[in-house]
């Protein structure tokens, strides 16, 4: 039985999290075809169509999916379900938004945040913010998931799947799109981002995070933060990194002035290095971190800016 | 305008759990519990609607064990009016909560359900926007910010590249987030009078619903330990080792 990933994308490009999502449900068993919702969004199904393991790209082009807003996603989704064992995308914010709306709708259970596919019905997740890796199994013909992406490499771009329309389902029209403010930058992505700087509390306000921003630049990185920073309006909630924000596994994860909470380390401790700057020595950050240096932050930050210039970067 | 707040007790956020040796699940054995940290934002949203003058009445419900009764004398301490406890020892999942919660809901008829958007427990994320489904609600997840407007709510929603403002057509579900509001400690009179207020309790068979597990849990392992590394001395020494241990620059 065939899997269908909803892909995540802004109608302009695919979204890295479906390039990984790819992986994990090739891995399902059965055709993965993927579903393009969206408004004039014909290049995000060209860009899917190129994925290895992607039979076929389903592409839904109508302006109520612009937004990708959960309820006519619903309804577009369980109309086409038939066919299908696995109904799966990214667990990025739209997918969360959406997937459990169309798994209640066609009565079947939902897996949340995958990070392993061990056969067609067997899942291994995190819970309790990583603190436990449970491995659960589906013994029904319908499923729904999310998937970690960063759990996952990222697919191939060999493939040539065919590209088919499908119609728009009637919107429900219980809820409308009003407007957005997206975070602008021209850094890379947070989860998707080979580095990533971050910053706590001990920054001690928003207009200290242009020294990390300048560290990111050198590097070619991202910056996030903890929850503490962003409750204090620091920087915007989309910076935030953990087990309720967003999940991050870069080469390098450089965290500063964050003391390593378990609900902060949910969401970065599968990094590949970790870099603690901390002027507390006991912080619980330097438990994961392989390098840690003790020192306030205000004179090591310019430092590593400046030893980085030094080193070339 | 009746809200009804479902609220889950879970454990307390500070505990660091352990992993039960023979893989079962997760040791719960004198471990602290507290109502999950994105249920009591929900209360407090909804008290505020009430000190606003916007609600009438604020309902809260958790499906659980006796215990439970705990977590909703809490929210009751917050402001709640008056509390249902669906009781069951068994651990069920979101879709069984959705299901019992939209028997509540029937039951109620609130405008309003305010749920948190994620129980740190499960870390699922779905029992609200299951509901809304099987109630044919609109929904207005991770919300960091809430209006009423008429007969329609005003929802800012936390998404991956900022935020996003949609209007909904009540009777709605929202999921809060963590920006929503900061919850309120009870005041010691507060604690005395919630004593007095009525908890409803049920039996999940009352509500006729087929709420069983449908998942297996095959088993429940400690996740790979990460080793601490070393401390460096300056900054000097962590470039070199980035660049030339690590090779990561
Ligand atoms: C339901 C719930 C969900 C949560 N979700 C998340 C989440 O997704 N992500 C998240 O991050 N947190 C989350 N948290 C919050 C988490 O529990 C911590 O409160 C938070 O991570 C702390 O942030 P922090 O490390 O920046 O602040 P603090 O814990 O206050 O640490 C600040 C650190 O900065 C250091 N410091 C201060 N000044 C300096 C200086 N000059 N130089 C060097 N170091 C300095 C201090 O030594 C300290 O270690 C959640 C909590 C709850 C209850
Ligand atoms: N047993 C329960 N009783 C009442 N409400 C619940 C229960 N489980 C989950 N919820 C509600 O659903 C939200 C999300 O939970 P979950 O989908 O499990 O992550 C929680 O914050 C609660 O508001």
């Amino acid at each position: 039985m065939n899997t269908l990933l909803i892909a995540e994308h802004n109608n302009e490009t695919l979204a890295d999290a479906t390039v990984k999502a790819a992986t994990a449900a090739a891995q399902m068993g059965g055709e993965c075809h993927v579903l393009v919702a969206g408004s004039g969004c014909a290049a995000v199904a060209d860009a899917a169509a190129k994925l290895d393991g992607v039979a076929k790209v389903l592409l839904a082009d109508d302006a109520q999916y612009a937004k990708q807003l959960a309820e006519p996603m619903a309804a577009l989704v369980v109309g086409m379900a038939d066919g299908y064992a696995t109904i799966a995308s990214p667990a990025s914010t739209n997918g969360k938004n959406f997937m459990p709306r169309i798994a209640a709708l066609l009565d079947c259970s939902q897996i949340s945040d995958i990070t392993a596919v061990l056969d067609t019905n067997t899942f291994e997740r995190p819970i309790y913010a990583g603190n436990a890796i449970q491995t659960v199994k589906v013994n029904e013909g319908k499923k729904a998931v999310t998937i970690r992406s960063t759990a996952f490499a990222a697919a191939g771009d060999g493939g040539s799947a065919a590209v088919e329309a499908v119609n728009a389902a009637d919107n429900p029209g219980l809820s409308e799109f009003v407007n957005e403010e997206l975070t602008k930058s021209d850094r890379p992505e947070l989860t998707s981002a080979k580095i990533v700087v971050s910053g706590g509390r001990g920054m001690q306000s928003g207009d200290n995070f242009p020294m990390l921003e300048k560290i990111a630049d050198k590097l070619g990185a991202a910056v996030g933060a903890s929850r503490a920073a962003v409750d204090a309006g620091f920087v915007p909630n989309d910076y935030q990194v953990g087990q309720t924000g967003k999940v991050v596994a870069p080469e390098l994860y450089i965290a500063v002035g964050i003391s390593g909470a378990i609900q902060h380390l949910a969401g970065m401790k599968d990094s590949k290095v970790i870099v603690a700057i901390n002027k507390d020595e006991e912080a619980p950050i330097f438990q994961v971190a392989d390098y840690g240096l003790v020192a306030d932050l205000f004179t090591a930050v310019p430092e590593l800016e400046e030893e980085l210039g030094k080193a070339g970067l | 305008m009746k809200i009804l707040v479902p609220v889950k007790r879970v454990v307390d956020y500070n505990v660091k759990i352990r992993v039960k040796p023979d893989q079962t699940g997760v040791d719960l054995a004198n471990v602290k519990m507290s109502m999950n940290p994105f249920c009591e934002i929900a209360v407090e949203e909804a008290v505020r609607l009430q000190e606003a003058g916007t609600a009438t009445e604020i309902i809260v419900v958790s499906v659980g064990p006796t215990q439970a009764q705990e977590t909703i004398r809490t929210a009751l301490a917050m402001g709640a009016d008056r509390g249902i406890l669906v009781k069951t020892d068994d651990d069920l999942e979101p879709l069984g909560i959705a299901k019992v919660l939209k028997a509540v809901v029937e039951a109620e008829s609130p405008d309003l359900v305010i749920l948190g958007k994620q129980a740190i427990d499960g870390d699922n994320n779905q029992t609200g926007q299951m509901l809304s489904a099987l109630l044919g609600w609109s929904q207005g997840t991770f919300a960091s910010e809430l209006g009423i407007d008429g007969d329609k709510v005003n929802v800012t929603r936390e998404i991956d590249g900022g935020l996003q403002s949609v209007k909904l057509s009540m009777p709605a579900i929202i999921t809060t987030d963590l920006r929503l509001n900061e919850p309120r400690y009870a005041s010691l009179p507060n604690i005395m009078k919630a004593k007095k207020k009525p908890i409803d309790e049920k039996q999940l068979a009352e509500y006729g619903v087929d709420a069983a597990p449908r998942l297996e849990i095959v088993k429940v392992a400690e996740p790979a330990e990460r080793e601490a590394g070393v401390k460096v001395e300056t900054v000097g020494e962590l470039v070199d080792k980035l660049k030339n241990e690590a090779g990561v620059l």
